[in-house]
């Protein structure tokens, strides 16, 4: 990667390539324990795999190295999403993906650092996530540390008040060693009507305008397209150096992005994978991996 | 310890809070103090003004200021929390679970303004239920110091305690009945341990358990039965989890019948906690002399301790009914 975070052709067609698995992960696991989330990990698969695989400096092997990037991701209900990752990275076995939400598996339904090593926080009650990075960002700072930290949240997620006493905060204390990406998706699990109202499937985004909302609160923005992996390296590069301000990076991304059937339809939130469901699933993910 | 008297010295528990975060600060500088904007009523303004390097303003926002210490607790540091316990019991209760109790991490509650002698400010900021609801959430301590010494004494031994901790204090100066002085070698400065309950004064015919501040009208309590050849043990659990059974059956069957007094609601608290390990291990009568599940409201102590029944006349009338 470049100073600016231009990476190479080959390495991009590597990350989409992953991005792809991580997706066939989500669904094969799902699948396999019977039901679970499926739109979130999908709409944040790329950006799981840009800070995994290309910005934060991790090791799979020494996870508790204390220098290390920190990872939280507030929507903890998108934990298959960041299991795929982590066993992708090396982190576990991938086939330890089977045990996910089995009795006594380190793959619970939401993330729990006190079982799963690489987990850099427990999530699963919304809105939560932003306040641990405040403090691990205060820690870096004050223990002179130069480790940045990345906080994934939701569009939904970010509807809980605590996200905002959290921005307040962070910007109260000039945290330019926190980032937060919203994985702007514009769904939620079951959402507010249109005009249409509930006998219609359409549903009004969880956010509008975040933006205008995170600069009111003191924080940089920048907005990308949060399916393109060389926005998401570039964004996370300006953020990275960026001083004065905590900086949002606002990834657009589909809810279910990757399997047409789920793509943009609040009912994928959580569901249970049919064997069709998987197949059809795998024959898309399959294609899209073959046209790289 | 036993039979430890009231004194006259009259300390406030949060001025030893302030005091003794700033001694923690200089013996372990990983120790940080979070406030919630009530620094000037916690005393952890104290820190802001001596050692402001180690004080974080968090403003009025419970939820995110537990989080914020889950963070610092991940990367080795030791925060301590300062606000009232009303907020930082249930305004955040689940940020507490979820990021502070599930992964066990080393953050400490100093919960000031506990119980009904709060200041004037009635049933809003007055927190009766919070031995109850912290004693049932898995891997919190729970501690309730009686006086200023044993405060300082259960600050120390938080600090070197790997877990979350939860300080229960109170907000006006009570009397000290542990031994003061500095250096002193007696037990009564010594001893103190989670985990561990103390008998204050020996006695054969009635025990009183008490936690908290409430151990001094307990004391007060057995003074009065004194007077009317009554002979009260008196135990000191100031650790409600991990909590002492063994004392707790044994000073138990010293007497034959228990007394439970605390600044909380009966439903719960040290009564509660009691009851489930003497019903479980030596079933024995008993009274619970604490709040009557009831909200308070804001008056005078004197006048609350009266209306509410947590007096010493109170604690004693309810051993002399179980003597019968």
């Amino acid at each position: 990667m470049s100073s600016d975070g231009r990476v190479s052709t080959e390495r991009l067609r590597q990350l989409r390539q992953t991005a792809i698995r991580l997706r066939r992960h989500v669904v094969e696991s799902v699948h396999h324990a019977g039901a679970g989330h499926l739109g979130g990990p999908m709409s944040a698969a790329e950006i799981l795999t840009a800070l995994y695989f290309e910005v934060m400096n991790v090791d799979p092997n020494h996870p508790d190295d204390p220098d290390r990037d920190r990872f939280i991701l507030s929507k903890g209900h998108c934990s298959i999403g960041l299991y795929a990752a982590l066993a992708l990275r090396g982190y576990f076995p991938e086939d330890e993906l089977k045990t996910f939400d089995a009795i006594d598996s380190r793959l619970q339904g939401h993330p729990d650092m006190a079982v799963l090593p690489g987990l850099d926080m427990s999530t699963g009650s919304l809105g939560q996530g932003l306040s641990p990075g405040i403090g691990m960002a205060l820690a870096a700072r004050l223990q002179n540390k130069d480790y940045h930290t990345w906080v994934l949240i939701g569009d939904g997620d970010s509807q809980e008040g605590q996200i905002w006493e959290a921005a307040f905060v962070a910007a109260r204390y000039d945290l330019d060693n926190l980032t937060c990406i919203l994985d702007w998706n514009g769904l939620q699990q079951y959402g507010w009507a249109t005009a249409a109202g509930y006998a219609s499937d359409d549903r009004l985004p969880p956010q509008e305008n975040p933006a205008a909302r995170w600069q009111s609160f003191g924080w940089h923005t920048v907005e990308i397209d949060g399916h393109d992996p060389q926005q998401i390296v570039s964004a996370c590069v300006e953020a990275r150096g960026f001083d004065g301000k905590p900086v949002l990076i606002i990834a657009r991304t589909t809810k279910g992005k990757g399997i047409s059937y789920m793509e943009g339809d609040y009912s994928w939130h959580s569901r249970p994978v049919t064997d069709d469901d998987l197949s059809v699933a795998r024959q898309e993910l399959a294609a899209q991996e073959e046209a790289l | 310890m036993a039979n430890l008297t009231v004194t006259d010295e009259l300390v406030a528990q949060r001025d030893v809070f302030g005091n003794t975060l700033v001694e923690l600060i200089d013996d372990e500088p990983r120790t940080y103090v979070l406030d919630a904007d009530l620094a000037n009523s916690t005393k952890a303004d104290i820190v802001s003004k001596q050692r402001p390097e180690h004080f974080l303003e968090m403003g009025i926002a419970e939820q995110n200021m537990m989080g914020v210490a889950a963070g610092m607790a991940c990367c080795g540091l030791i925060p301590w929390l300062s606000s009232f316990a009303v907020f930082l019991v249930n305004r955040d209760l689940d940020q507490l679970r979820v990021v502070v109790a599930q992964p066990n991490l080393n953050v400490k509650i100093g919960s000031a303004y506990t119980g009904l002698l709060t200041g004037k400010t009635g049933k809003t900021h007055q927190e009766v239920s919070d031995i109850a609801i912290m004693r049932s959430i898995p891997n919190i301590t729970v501690l309730a110091p009686a006086d200023g010494v044993e405060t300082r004494q259960a600050m120390l031994a938080a600090n070197e305690w790997d877990g979350p901790v939860y300080l229960r204090l109170t907000r006006d100066p009570h009397p000290t009945i542990f031994a003061s002085a500095e250096g002193s070698d007696t037990p009564a400065v010594n001893a103190f341990e989670i985990g561990k309950a103390y008998v204050v004064r020996e006695g054969d015919d009635v025990t009183i358990m008490a936690t908290g501040v409430q151990t001094v009208r307990a004391l007060q309590a057995a003074d009065l039965l004194a007077t009317a050849g009554v002979s009260a043990h008196v135990l000191h659990v100031p650790s409600l989890k991990p909590i002492d059974s063994a004392a707790i059956i044994d000073a138990a069957q010293k007497t034959g019948r228990v007394v439970t007094t605390e600044d909380h609601s009966i439903i719960g608290g040290l009564g509660g906690a009691v009851a489930e390990i003497l019903g479980e291990n030596a079933p024995t009568p008993m009274a619970r002399v604490g709040i009557q599940d009831t909200f308070g409201e804001s008056a005078p102590n004197d006048e609350l301790l009266e209306k509410y029944g947590l007096t010493p006349e109170h604690i004693a009338a309810a051993a002399r009914r179980l003597i019968g």
